[in-house]
Order: structure tokens, then sequence, then C-alpha cells
């Protein structure tokens, strides 16, 4: 059984369809980028995986747990699907190691002791070990997409979701953020980034999916699709975001 | 007779606003508790709670403060059947009224903070209780401080209002003092104050509170 499992959904903000029958499927291990312009429906996409968007048709199903059904347990699925935003969404009144512990301590119940080796361990892992007590304000902004990371680490998630994380940052620090992924790819993870840095997604990502108006429009191996775009809709966005 | 303002009255009106602020400080904790569920109901994901505690700050904010203390005065013992004293009456009167316009700023203070702090403790798998215990109201605390010290501000000066009801405080003392002695600048001078000798630590210790919140974060 496939970890993700999207099957004809559709999404739509008042008249307006933003997911017109997407179907996919995403096994464990893969790492799927997704691009497309903006308004393509891409962020809606990961964020009616995770629940944050309920869906007006088809079904998303979720490491067995069918997210899309009324009812569903979200909480225990967001115990299992760590989503990391573009805007970090740290929590500015915590410090770093409290941001990080906080689910784990109020959702999983790990006493105080093993929360801040949790911390330390997920911190090492962004390489970032030495700010656990500083707050989000003191870092800068790749730093703290590092500690958003870190913070869905701590979850120990079967799936992460990445929603355009390096569209705030400069380049620079958008290199220290990308090392970071990479890093998290090379473990295992099963993720699936919306992202624009498409040297990125070539290099790391099994597979691409290209979104246009609400559908998956082409999709395959990051090479064929990247390079041989079928559709001149792909042809037309590649031109626009390689040059 | 008119005799003259003395020392005395000065001591009288001090007296006097010991119930100005003892009547304050139980309209604040009433009204607090009230605030409290009036503006968790208006932030709620359920529709019905907001829409009453919308109707409820609708309500009490539409009449004027003083009906509400005639409502409560005259009204509880013609509906009621119950006498109620000019203390529980005005108590009544007063949180009811403060918990809507606490019940207001509050609201607007957990609305402040961005939707995307809400939606980052979501996605962990926080539930909507946790991501208002732990990271929506200790952000919003910081936010609330100023316009709630205020709130408290103008409630100390609206217990005079509780005069109509014949509850004794310190505007009312004023002008009983007034028909005594015939001063009126001399008495309402001294009236002045001590309602500003109230207020005052008060928007001081607001100031401190929040810088110390800053630090602290």
């Amino acid at each position: 059984m496939s970890l993700v499992e999207l099957k004809g959904v559709v999404k739509r903000f008042g008249t307006n369809t933003v997911l017109d029958d997407v179907s996919m499927n995403v096994e464990r291990g893969e790492i799927i980028a997704v691009i497309g312009r903006s308004g393509s429906g891409k962020s809606t996409m990961l964020r009616c995986i995770n629940g944050l968007e309920p869906v007006q048709g088809g079904t998303v199903v979720v490491d067995g747990e069918t997210v899309s059904a009324p009812g569903a347990d979200l909480r225990a699925l967001r115990q299992r699907v760590g989503i990391v935003f573009q805007s970090y969404n740290l929590f500015p009144h915590l410090s770093v190691e409290k941001n990080i512990t906080l689910a784990p301590r109020v959702v999983k119940g790990i006493d105080p002791g093993t929360a801040r080796e949790l911390a330390l361990g997920v911190l090492r892992r962004v390489g970032l070990a030495e700010k656990i007590d500083a707050y989000p304000d003191q870092l800068s902004g790749g730093q703290q997409q590092r500690v958003a990371i870190a913070r869905s680490l701590a979850m120990q998630p079967k799936l992460m979701l990445f929603d355009e994380i390096t569209s705030a940052l400069d380049p620079e620090l958008t290199g220290e953020v990308l090392k970071v992924l990479e890093q998290v790819a090379a473990e295992g993870m099963t993720m699936i980034l919306v992202t624009h840095e498409m040297g990125f997604a070539r290099r790391v990502a099994t597979r691409v999916v290209f979104m246009h108006q609400g559908r998956i429009w082409e999709e395959g191996g990051a090479r064929e699709v990247l390079e041989k775009p079928r559709t001149p809709e792909l042809a037309t966005f590649l031109d626009a975001v390689l040059h | 007779m008119i005799r003259e303002f003395a020392a005395i009255d000065v001591y009288y009106l001090l007296l006097a606003a010991r119930w100005t602020l003892a009547l304050t400080a139980l309209a604040f904790v009433g009204g607090g508790l009230f605030g409290i569920v009036v503006a968790l109901m208006r932030v709620s994901p359920f529709m019905p709670l907001r829409a009453l505690g919308a109707a409820y700050v609708n309500v009490v904010q539409g009449i004027p403060l003083l009906g509400w203390l005639f409502v409560f005065f005259f009204g509880l013992p013609i509906l009621a059947g119950v006498q109620v004293s000019s203390w529980v009456a005005a108590t009544i009167a007063f949180s009811f009224y403060a918990g809507a316009f606490l019940g207001e700023i509050w609201r607007g203070c957990l609305q402040a903070i961005p939707r995307q702090q809400w939606e980052a403790g979501a996605a962990l798998g926080l539930g909507f209780g946790e991501q208002l215990r732990h990271v929506i109201v200790p952000q919003a605390v910081r936010v609330a401080i100023p316009p709630t010290v205020g709130f408290l501000v103008q409630l100390i000066k609206n217990t005079s209002l509780g005069a109509v009801i014949g509850f004794v405080e310190l505007t009312r003392e004023g002008q009983l003092t007034n028909a005594a002695t015939y001063r009126p600048f001399t008495v309402y001078i001294a009236v002045a104050a001590i309602y500003f000798a109230m207020c005052f630590p008060l928007t001081q210790l607001s100031r401190r509170l929040e810088r110390r919140l800053r630090v602290a974060r």
C-alpha cells in the first residue's frame, strides 16, 4: 500500500476550483518535487494531505488513515506527517528547545529531560545544536527554517511536506536550507516538496510532478520531466523559471 | 447647616474610595470570568457558540450601563421575586458589563495572533485547546495588557454610576460632602485627586508589565 494515495481529489474555495480531479500515489522513500506556477494548486494539494484543508471530492489516504473522511483522526495523522511552511511559523514566545519539544511533550507526553535530548538530537541534524536556547527572533531566516525542520523531525514523522520553504530566503540562506533537506532525504525520509528550486529538484527528487490549473499535468522521473517536457505548458513554465 | 470642608471630609472621601475599589475589584473578577468565556466562544470553531458570544456582547454593549444597573436593581425583585441590595445589583451589573468589553478586548488579542500560528500548532498534532493554551494565549496576553488596564481604569471611574441605585462610593460621597459644605470646587478637586491616585499607578504598572514581558518574551 502506498504511503499517500490521492484519488480524484477536488478542492474548491467558493466557486473557484483549486484542485480538479487530482490523483497521485507516493511510495515510501520517494522524494516528490511538485512544481508549477503560483495558483496551480501545489500548496493546496500539500495542505490537503495533512488535513489542513478539507476536500470537496475524492479521497486522501495517508498511511492507511482516510484523511478526507469526516471524523478522521487528524491529530494522530499529524504526528506521522510533518509540514514545514514558507514563513517558518516558529512560536516567537518559545526558545528553540521549547519550539521543538512542545508537541512531543504535549502530544506524546515525553518527560522534560528526554525532551532536551530530543531537541539536541534534531538540532544536530540541522547543524544548529548551539542555538538550543536562542529565541526565534535572534536567528536568521535560514536558521529559523532549519529549526522549523528540526521541530518537524522531532515528531519522527513517516512523511514530510515542505511548502516552498526557501521562497522567503535569499540565495545564500537558501543553500544552507537545501543542504539540510538533502541530508534528510539521504536518511530515507519520504518527502513531498513544493519548490521553485529546479536544480535541487533535478538532483534530489525521485519524481517530479508538474501542476497546472489545478491538475497534475505531467509527472515522471526528475530528469525526463525537466529536460523533455511533453506539453507546451510545462515547456513554457520551465522556460520562464530557468531563465 | 453649612460647615467648613475639613480634614475629616477628606477622610470620609477616602473611606468611600474603598467602596469604589471594592466594586471595581469585584466587577473586574466577575467581568474577567465572563470575558474569558466570551472571548473563547468568539474564537471557537463552532458557529453556534460564536453567535451566542456575539449576541451577549451586542446586547450588553447596546444598552447603557445605567440601564443595566436599573435592570438588576429594580428588575430582579419584579422578575425573579428576589430583593437584592445595591451591592449585589451593582456587582452583577458591572460584571455583566465588564464581561462584554473584556471579552471583546481579549477576542481581539487572540485574533491578533497570525492564523499561521494556529496552523503550525495543528500541524504538530496539537488539538484546539492545546493550540490555544500553549501557542496563542501566551502571545495574546502580552498584546492584551495595555487595553485591559485601560479598561480597568475606565471601570474605576464608571463605578460612580453605582450611585444611582444608592451605592455610596467616591463620587456619591463627594456629592454628599458638597451638600454639607457647599464648597463644590474644593470637594470635587479632592475627589478628582483621589481618582487620579487610584488610576495613575495602574497605567504605570501596565507599562512595567509590558516591558517585563517583552524581555521575557
